[in-house]
């Protein structure tokens, strides 16, 4: 699965305002909603799912990399959406390396694989350190989207 | 008849399969729970799947695996406490990494029947760990 697959480049947030872990994932979820890939009425339903899970065991994987998602029924279909923090949110990660790039994900219930197949993608390409390093650095949500699909580019060639 | 023998025993590498049988998959807390086991032991360990191995101490890694329910996998076990550690992360698996339901599912069924013909090993580094089915490639 790429990430054009289930990144909505609307949705992008190439600098996050928020400093705390809620903060990070209500603001991602935000503009899931502003993008209209899901309803305002589910948001907070949608927050809460992804902060219970967070509480099963944090989310941020290592390498300055989370990935908060949950299950909802809301969608039919996977969403999700980047976003970047310059200084860094603590997010009791694995690691305890304050994190700065975020994927979020929300997943139809009974789309299991769909789900492993975007941690796949996510985590094969966060194993590269350059590519990390420019999401980080990148200016502005073109930027980003553009890294995601070079990236996707050469994961097809590959 | 020649005895195939590692030279330095430390340096055995153990193996054994695994099935992956809880419903959502091996996804992100799972691999957790494996990595941080894997990590726990002094023997280098590595999975082996879908024509990929890769480092069973890095949750990255095992999630590039995106082993689906059902998915057969090989881990392999390299280092003084290999045995122990297969045991150990073979565990996880078998309890469908304790997730809500308690339905155990053995893995020596799995195992037990790939015994194969022991005159010439493809696996040369591979040996067998006491009182443990070792899981052979064999797909």
């Amino acid at each position: 699965m790429k990430f054009s697959d289930f990144v909505s480049v609307e949705a992008i947030r190439p600098s996050v305002s928020a400093d705390s872990k809620e903060g990070v994932i209500r603001e991602m979820t935000q503009s899931l909603v502003d993008a209209e890939k899901i309803a305002t009425s589910e948001m907070d339903s949608i927050v809460k799912a992804i902060m219970k899970r967070e509480d099963l065991g944090s989310t941020g994987i290592g390498r300055g990399v989370a990935v908060p998602h949950t299950k909802h029924p809301s969608v039919s279909r996977l969403v999700g959406t980047v976003a970047i923090s310059e200084r860094g949110v603590d997010f009791e990660s694995l690691d305890g390396e304050p994190v700065q790039l975020f994927f979020l994900l929300v997943s139809p219930p009974d789309r299991p694989g769909d789900h492993l197949r975007a941690l796949e993608n996510i985590s094969r390409q966060l194993r590269d350190d350059a590519f990390c390093k420019m999401l980080k650095e990148a200016g502005g949500p073109q930027e980003v989207w553009r890294l995601l699909e070079d990236a996707d580019a050469q994961s097809i060639a590959s | 008849m020649t005895t195939e023998r590692a030279e330095n025993p430390i340096d055995e590498t153990h193996s054994r399969e695994v099935v992956v049988a809880n419903e959502q998959g091996l996804h992100a807390r799972p691999a957790d729970l494996v990595a941080r086991e894997a990590q726990r032991w002094e023997s280098r360990i590595e999975f082996i799947g879908k024509a990929q191995r890769v480092d069973g101490k890095s949750i990255l890694d095992l999630l590039t695996l995106a082993a689906e329910e059902g998915t057969h996998l090989v881990i392999e076990a390299t280092g003084p406490d290999a045995c122990e550690a297969l045991d150990a992360i073979g565990n996880l698996f078998d309890k469908k990494f304790a997730s809500n339901d308690s339905n155990v599912m053995t893995h020596s069924e799995k195992t037990q029947q790939e015994k194969h013909g022991s005159g010439t090993s493809a696996r040369i580094n591979t040996v067998a760990c006491e009182g443990v089915a070792d899981g052979n490639t064999n797909s």
